[in-house]
């Protein structure tokens, strides 16, 4: 295991866990104004609702999937009945639709972002910038999933969780896990990993606020507020 | 009983003359900004027409404002809180910037740079969002002032409902209002029921609706919820803004902009009592017929001993107090019954209140063109007709309309009596159910329209107010971030940008050295 392999896996997934949730903190303490989605939909109706509900719809199916299929551990699957080879052919077939629907809904987003006159003068590069980054993030998981037909047993799909449960559960040696699985993999880890680092940087934070919004369900219709 | 105060306006149209001053004020004081070019917190609108932004009344189109569910509940038209959630991603009722205009200049330099030519030079628009230059203006903020265009585009207007428009087709036939808009500061506010992350908000001292800027994630459900389309989506900064009611200047006790400058002193402010906990009660009564009598019965009389003793045990100040007793809204709105809210059908208790307008009337009534019923003239064979009013102002009802309208006739017969003839015309009041006190005190606020009748405000008590006029064109109303755009340009860790703009002692010392 070459230190830069241990660097990348064992111990920049913290510094990026740690840019993210430091990063979003303190963004939100000092400069809540800037804390907002970001929409550009009143700009241009055309193509957002499509694009929008497809990509987010798609990347929150994949958001929640990686979360359940990393981090729960395999024992806990067995124990329903579902072995390693089902559960990766049931990860590859819901992943794949969930990740075709989010490629579908963000090549309309870029495209209108790129195309149209109003929403291009309107970007900040960096709103281009995580957009592309999703894009390949998304296409390396995409191509990762030929990679995981060759292998149907489920060993890689272990070794990877393994190596995101040893992670989040503070225990070293995780990045020893994944020495000797493909490339495309490590490559999507890192983008992956990235967008983490990114995320407080960006309009992602609105994320946060998405699951905040939750709380919506159950106020009151009506607010009053006294004066500051 | 939660009796509750708020600074409530109303708007004389009759006296409107359309000229845009109040639009121009505001506009200048508060939305002369990058991603607000195109947002009026106030404007006015030539009736019939169909608005800005287009067709903002139907709201079969925008699903603004409330509706009743079957069991008897209120819920914004545009769904309940799960759909309001799952339309997160992509809001089907949100207006596009073209519905309002896209905000252009002109390339006036050209004309000052244009090589020597045959013809003129012109000054082609300019995009305000892309910078580029536009082939072609398709519609501007007041698209159709003073009818422009033709009559099957402006007779789209909503108010037409249950009106044969085609008679007011023709040249002679023609009618003309004006209606100057602003945010309703609703006692039921759709756009505060509407908000996801809960930023919008009633404020409890004076009603005044605001949007917390720094809580605004830019979920745009409030544009939608609110049927008056009066919250505007900044496009530069992704937030919500909306008519502020010119707080700072409330609090010092001034009147708004819009009211300050109107030149014809259409505008009144004066506090209004209401029971907070009546509000439900009077949003949801079945027949939208009954939704404006069902809101004045919330209202409460500041003369009431009562209702005095339950505003003090909620802590509203004796000045505020004071103040409703001298309240012209509440004149106008309950004691003489002539002022109406905007659409009370959508069943957010607005709380800028319209008086019908009647000069149109009142001319053709003497040149011996209309009926007369008694000794007033005949409302109901008027100019504008009564059920494109009763539309717009009482859901649809038509009978107060013609009593408010009598009343201002009834009016007029009385004081031309007094002052032409020198025999006051009390059968005219009586006819109306009018005193002759009433009536002096009517043609005071009405036709004199005194400053210190037009606006009773109590200040708020907050001892330092800001100089808005230094405002003007800065900042607009972000706290917290400063003038930020949400770009820092500086590192995340590095100076705090300075969260008051304007430093309060040196804004003294310059006054008092200027």
């Amino acid at each position: 295991m070459s230190h830069l392999h241990n660097f990348l896996f064992g111990i920049y997934p913290y510094i990026a866990l740690a840019i993210f949730f430091l990063g979003s903190l303190i963004r939100f303490d000092r400069e809540q104004y800037s804390w907002k989605s970001d929409s550009s939909q009143m700009l241009r109706l055309r193509q957002l609702r499509l694009g929008s509900n497809l990509f987010h719809i798609g990347i929150l199916f994949l958001f929640f999937g990686h979360a359940a299929g990393l981090l729960t551990p395999h024992q806990v699957y067995e124990a329903f009945g579902l072995s390693t080879p089902n559960k990766q052919m049931l990860a590859i077939i819901s992943g794949g639709l969930a990740g075709l629907i989010c490629l579908a809904g963000i090549l309309i987003l870029l495209c209108r972002r790129l195309c149209d006159a109003r929403i291009r003068a309107t970007s900040k590069p960096m709103d281009i910038f995580i957009l592309l980054w999703i894009l390949v993030t998304l296409l390396l998981g995409l191509i990762s999933i030929f990679y995981s037909l060759q292998h149907k047993e489920g060993g890689v799909m272990l070794a990877l969780g393994a190596w995101a449960q040893h992670i989040v559960t503070f225990r070293g040696g995780a990045a020893e896990f994944i020495v000797g699985v493909d490339a495309i993999y490590r490559i999507h880890l890192l983008f992956g990993m990235t967008l983490f680092v990114l995320f407080p940087f960006s309009r992602l934070v609105h994320v946060w606020s998405g699951f905040a919004a939750t709380t919506y369900v159950t106020r009151a219709w009506q607010l009053v507020r006294p004066r500051g | 009983m939660k009796v509750r105060a708020q600074i409530a306006m109303v708007l004389n149209l009759d006296k409107c003359i359309g000229c845009h001053t109040c639009s121009v004020t505001c506009k200048n004081v508060w939305t002369s900004r990058e991603g607000m070019e195109y947002a009026w917190f106030n404007n006015v609108e030539s009736k019939p027409g169909i608005g800005y932004p287009k067709q903002w009344e139907n709201q079969d189109v925008w699903n603004g404002g409330w509706k009743l569910k079957g069991d008897g509940k209120l819920e914004p038209r545009q769904g309940s809180r799960l759909k309001i959630l799952a339309n997160i991603f992509g809001n089907p009722n949100l207006p596009e910037i073209d519905d309002y205009y896209e905000p252009f200049t002109y390339d006036y330099q050209h004309l000052q740079k244009a090589p020597l030519s045959e013809t003129p030079p012109t000054a082609r628009p300019i995009s305000a969002i892309t910078g580029e230059k536009m082939d072609k203006i398709h519609w501007g903020p007041n698209w159709e002032d003073d009818l422009g265009g033709e009559f099957a585009s402006r007779s789209r207007d909503k108010n037409f409902d249950n009106v044969q428009k085609e008679m007011h087709s023709t040249f002679e036939n023609t009618f003309l209002m004006y209606l100057p808009r602003l945010c309703e500061h609703c006692l039921n506010p759709t756009c505060v029921a509407s908000c996801p992350s809960g930023s919008i908000y009633k404020r409890e001292e004076d009603g005044i609706v605001l949007v917390d800027q720094d809580k605004c994630r830019g979920w745009r459900m409030c544009v939608s919820g609110c049927p008056y389309k009066k919250i505007y989506f900044n496009w530069k900064s992704g937030k919500a803004e909306k008519c502020i009611f010119c707080y700072p200047r409330i609090e010092a006790g001034q009147p708004t902009v819009c009211s300050e400058s109107c030149v014809g002193r259409i505008r009144y402010l004066g506090v209004i009592l209401y029971d907070a906990d009546r509000i439900e009660e009077a949003a949801s009564v079945s027949d939208e017929k009954e939704l404006y009598e069902a809101q004045l019965k919330i209202f409460l009389d500041p003369k009431d001993p009562e209702v005095i003793a339950a505003a003090r045990a909620e802590g509203i100040p004796e000045a505020w107090l004071e103040a409703a007793v001298a309240s012209p809204v509440y004149k106008m709105a309950i004691d003489w019954k002539i002022a109406f809210p905007l659409h009370p059908e959508y069943r957010t208790l607005p709380m800028v209140w319209y008086v019908p307008p009647l000069s149109p009337i009142q001319s053709a009534a003497e040149s011996g063109q209309m009926g007369m019923n008694g000794i007033i003239p005949d409302t109901k064979s008027l100019r504008i007709p009564i059920t494109y009013l009763a539309n717009l102002l009482t859901g649809g009802k038509e009978k107060p309309i013609v009593t408010a309208l009598d009343r201002l006739l009834a009016m007029r017969a009385y004081m031309r009596g007094k002052s032409v003839e020198g025999i006051p015309n009390t059968a005219a009041l009586d006819q109306v159910g009018l005193s002759s006190a009433q009536a002096d005190e009517m043609y005071r606020y009405l036709a004199i329209a005194n400053y210190e009748d037009r606006f009773v405000i109590p200040s708020g008590h907050r001892e330092e107010a800001l100089n808005t006029f230094e405002e003007k064109s800065s900042c607009g109303f972000t706290f917290g971030n400063g003038c930020s755009d949400g770009v820092s340009k500086t590192t995340l860790f590095g100076n705090r940008k300075n969260a008051v703009p304007v430093d309060l002692s040196q804004l003294h010392a310059k006054k008092k050295t200027g």
